[in-house]
């Protein structure tokens, strides 16, 4: 029933798109500047439909109707109802319904928030969109439909994987999505603007804050992700550049740089043509990205139910969508006559650009090198954390210095007079680094120069704002985000210097110690929980240093449906440091493998990220309220 | 030059496309296999049950040498044990048996059950042996020849289809 | 100015001769190399038997005094260059290690070349 529903629901709502965009073209031949009532109206009708489209699925979740395929395998009927929901968009085929809202609603508000705009922009912004979203509407109904049946109707689902089961992973796919299918948005309103010859900074202004708002988003996405990873896989690092995990940062580094270059844009009418691209490329690399998650390519550890099948498809898509916007770009390309002067702000934002460029095109050559090796050569290899660790990190310092200097820097004007301030900051971060280097410990050359460059900029942000605060004409947003990216990479390089690991085995009763540590294995005990059973570690953790003392209790879970092992970390956070412990069993030995990490600053390193994007969502409201 | 630039642009994107549709249908976890065709390092192996090392080296008097990792309580090791039985009859190839990470009495209890058809046994106490042939679990068997040099990995066990190309090999 | 600048050069040289290179880590080498049983796991983060084994390995070959990289060369030896997550400075990887620098050095000759070009 709820599938005859649902993929009805589908169906209508590819008329609806159909409908819209023959309205749309038509309207665009005609004269006037008014947009048809119907388009509004059909667009309304069929975001409704969308989502009532989705919350057909979710209802086919609470009910568990194992007559869905897709119910079937992704639910249990004794999960949590929270899980149960969170199920829908768990699976591909759910998150592919989650594609497709968010496609729809930014297609609709964006036709209603921009009165101010052409018309025939905004009608091909929306013909551009509803083509994307007929897309991902194909690619549901023929290749992964949530709503394809089983028969006979099975008994029980299989469950969803126990790891999964977690607050954290059921809210960081919205999020995510938010971010790089919102995108999709930017990408219609490029291609609108060069069909249309609509480039003044106005074009500008009518994208800034839906570029702001999926790059918020977007961090806070990756930001869950990173949480989830650092407490549920038990490693104690949050970040792995791990294929899946470098497909959600690419487009994250082309939003960076491209609302920086929209403002460029917006107040001196240049860059027009690098905008474009930038727009077009975010959402490419976001479409590259779920190909790379799905078509199942990749080996990761994050594994996601793949199949070439759906490979092909958005192969298809993703090639379209390539050769189509390089097609109108370079026939509308024109080079442009701007004055730039190597002083001023625009210098500095296309500085920011050549930095995000790098690290975007570092990340995706490290990303693909391996598919290319295998597929040419047959020859496979792994790229991870030490490459991009190498050939990232230099030059991050050198980039956080660009970043300080930069705001202080006036438009067109070639003028630079704060020499001596800098100089002031730059010896102050130099005797802050000393005094850490001093009273703790330092590793290297490369780990003094991040923290430098992230004390100077830090510094003199905090310098901006004091300076300010006199004039009243602050850029809250823009300070807001920039201290908090020097205190996350401060924060990053601390935690990395000064975190301690240890990997050792104990039986039950045996203590080991290292450092300023004693560590024992006091004892284990078993627990039935209602669906798994637990092996409960009792470990003491004294700090000789310190005389502190800590329980921690990792568990090792033996899950039932479906039938699965997992290791929880047993995590101890305070405001300076984590301890995270993590315990194994050693096949056919009495020992248990344990790891033992001090993390420090982990909690402010979350906290840097949120303001972070905080900082964005600060500068969408300040646009709203002068518009 | 923007000619030369569109041109660029189209390649890339040609190519990047092209490599994705490649490695579609493309295995993507990794195994061992590719190996195969290197000569095996100098390593001494000692006897499971008493005082006697053999050195890799006096493997080269073989016309073909089967090294088969196994312990007594790997399941799949009993599966594959009748196939090791039957091409212990063959002349040409003689069999080493590593074994990994067991216990002597339960490794033996295990041969007297099913047969031995091992010409050496070495043990391999903490599994360390095993790295320097490239194991990462067992069931593994490695084919090599006179040379020491890798003919063919058998990762998991002995199949029907194995069994058939290791006489088609060494015959 | 001149002095200021001197000045800090010599609190920089400071900084870095408190910095001495981190001894042997050999939490690192766990972590450069990669499992093969639960692959996309390093040996540091798997639970397998196969990585116990992998540690005991790299544990043996640092008593026997060898290096970081001797320690890579020989896992790579024995299992392929999978098995390390930092590729080898080769001819096969010759492009992925050059490629980001010339993006970097191609990025800073566009802007550079942009903003001159306008001046003039």
């Amino acid at each position: 029933m709820l599938s005859n529903l649902g993929n009805s629901l589908l169906f209508l709502n590819a008329i609806f798109s159909f409908i819209i965009i023959y309205f749309s073209s038509k309207s665009i031949k005609s004269v006037g500047e008014t947009i048809p009532s119907k388009i509004f109206k059909i667009s309304l009708i069929q975001t409704s439909f969308v989502m009532s489209c989705f919350f057909t699925l979710v209802a086919a979740f609470i009910i568990s109707d194992f007559s869905l395929v897709n119910v079937y395998e992704n639910s249990h009927s004794e999960k949590p109802l929270f899980y149960k929901i969170a199920g829908t968009w768990g699976s591909h085929e759910g998150s592919l319904m989650l594609w497709i809202i968010i496609l729809t609603i930014f297609s609709f508000l964006f036709l209603i928030k921009n009165k101010n705009h052409p018309k025939n922009y905004r009608l091909y912004t929306l013909i551009f969109q509803n083509i994307i979203i007929l897309g991902f509407l194909f690619f549901i109904l023929f290749n992964s439909n949530p709503f394809a049946t089983v028969s006979p109707v099975p008994k029980e689902g299989l469950g969803l994987n126990p790891i999964l089961q977690d607050p954290a992973l059921v809210i960081h796919p919205p999020l995510l999505y938010i971010g790089f299918v919102g995108s999709s948005i930017y990408f219609s309103a490029a291609m609108a603007s060069l069909v249309t010859d609509y480039s003044e900074k106005q074009f500008a202004y009518s994208i800034k804050n839906w570029v702001l708002v999926s790059w918020g988003f977007q961090s806070l996405g990756i930001l869950i992700g990173s949480i989830w990873a650092y407490y549920e896989l038990g490693w104690g690092g949050f970040w792995f550049w791990d294929p899946v995990e470098n497909a959600s940062l690419l487009p994250w580094f082309a939003m960076t740089a491209l609302f920086h270059s929209v403002i460029v844009l917006e107040k001196r009418n240049q860059l027009y043509f690098w905008v474009i691209t930038l727009c077009l490329m975010t959402f490419i690399l976001s479409v590259t990205g779920t190909f790379l998650v799905r078509s199942g390519i990749l080996n990761s550890v994050h594994t996601f139910a793949s199949d070439p099948s759906r490979g092909v498809f958005i192969l298809i898509f993703l090639s379209l969508m390539i050769f189509s916007s390089i097609y109108l770009l370079f026939k509308k390309y024109k080079t442009s006559n701007s004055f730039i002067n190597s002083n001023s702000k625009e210098t500095f934002v296309l500085i920011n650009n050549w930095f995000m460029l790098f690290y975007l095109l570092t990340v995706l050559i490290g990303t693909l090198y391996p598919i290319i090796t295998d597929a040419l050569t047959n020859n496979k290899i792994s790229v991870g954390p030490p490459f991009y660790n190498a050939v990232i990190f230099p030059v991050v310092a050198v980039f956080l210095f660009f970043m300080a200097i930069g705001p202080n820097t006036k438009w067109i004007k070639n003028k630079f007079n704060d020499i001596k301030n800098f100089l002031f900051f730059l010896a102050s971060a130099l005797v802050i680094n000393f005094l850490i280097v001093f009273f703790f410990k330092s590793y290297t050359v490369i780990s003094n120069l991040i923290i430098i460059s992230s004390l100077f900029l830090i510094i003199s942000t905090m310098f901006d704002l004091v300076k300010c605060f006199k004039n009243s004409n602050f850029d809250l947003a823009r300070i807001t985000s920039h201290l908090s990216f020097g205190f996350l990479v401060l924060f990053i390089g601390l935690n990395h210097n000064f975190s301690i690991e240890k990997d050792f085995n104990l039986k039950v009763g045996e203590t080991i110690s290292f450092d300023n540590y004693e560590i024992k294995l006091k004892r284990l005990s078993l627990k039935d929980f209602s669906n798994y059973k637990a092996v409960i570690g009792n470990l003491e953790v004294k700090n000789m240093k310190l005389g502190e003392v800590n329980i921690l209790s990792p568990e090792i879970r033996i899950y039932d449906n479906p039938s699965t092992l997992t290791y929880e970390a047993a995590i101890k956070t305070n405001l300076i440091k984590d301890y995270y412990l993590t315990m194994s069993n050693i096949d056919r030995s009495e020992f248990y493998n344990i790891k033992f990490q001090k993390k420090p600053m982990m909690i402010w390193i979350w906290i840097s990220v949120i303001m972070l994007s905080l900082g964005g969502f600060l500068r969408v409201f300040k646009n709203a309220n002068n518009n | 030059m923007q000619t030369t630039i569109k041109i660029l642009t189209l390649t890339f994107f040609l190519f990047i496309i092209g490599i994705f549709y490649l490695s579609l249908n493309k295995e993507k976890s990794y195994n061992t296999k590719s190996l195969v065709g290197k000569k095996l390092d100098k390593i001494i192996l000692e006897r499971f049950d008493g005082n006697d090392f053999l050195d890799v080296e006096e493997l080269k008097k073989n016309d073909f040498t089967l090294i088969n990792f196994w312990a007594s309580w790997c399941g799949p090791c009993r599966l594959e044990h009748s196939t090791l039985m039957i091409l212990n009859k063959t002349s040409k190839l003689k069999l080493v048996g590593i074994n990994f990470k067991d216990k002597q009495v339960n490794a033996k209890n295990f041969l007297k059950e099913l047969g031995n058809p091992y010409h050496f046994i070495a043990k391999d106490e903490y599994g360390k042996i095993s790295i320097n042939f490239g194991v990462y679990g067992i069931p593994e068997s490695i084919l090599i020849n006179k040379e020491l040099v890798i003919l063919n990995k058998y990762i998991g066990p002995l199949k029907d289809e194995d069994y058939s190309q290791i006489i088609k090999t060494i015959n | 100015m001149k002095i200021r600048i001197i000045f800090l050069i010599i609190i920089f040289v400071f900084n870095n001769l408190l910095a001495s290179e981190k001894s042997l880590d050999i939490n690192q080498i766990y972590k450069n190399l990669r499992c093969l049983v639960c692959q996309g796991q390093s040996i540091s983060d798997s639970n397998s038997d196969f990585a116990q084994t992998i540690k005991l390995v790299v544990k043996d070959l640092i008593k026997e005094g060898k290096s970081e990289n001797e320690i890579y060369s020989f896992m790579a030896d024995k299992y392929g260059d999978w098995i390390v997550y930092k590729p080898q400075f080769s001819k096969q990887n010759f492009i992925l290690w050059i490629f980001p620098y010339i993006v970097l050095v191609g990025g800073a000759l566009i802007i550079f070349h942009f903003i001159r070009r306008k001046k003039g």
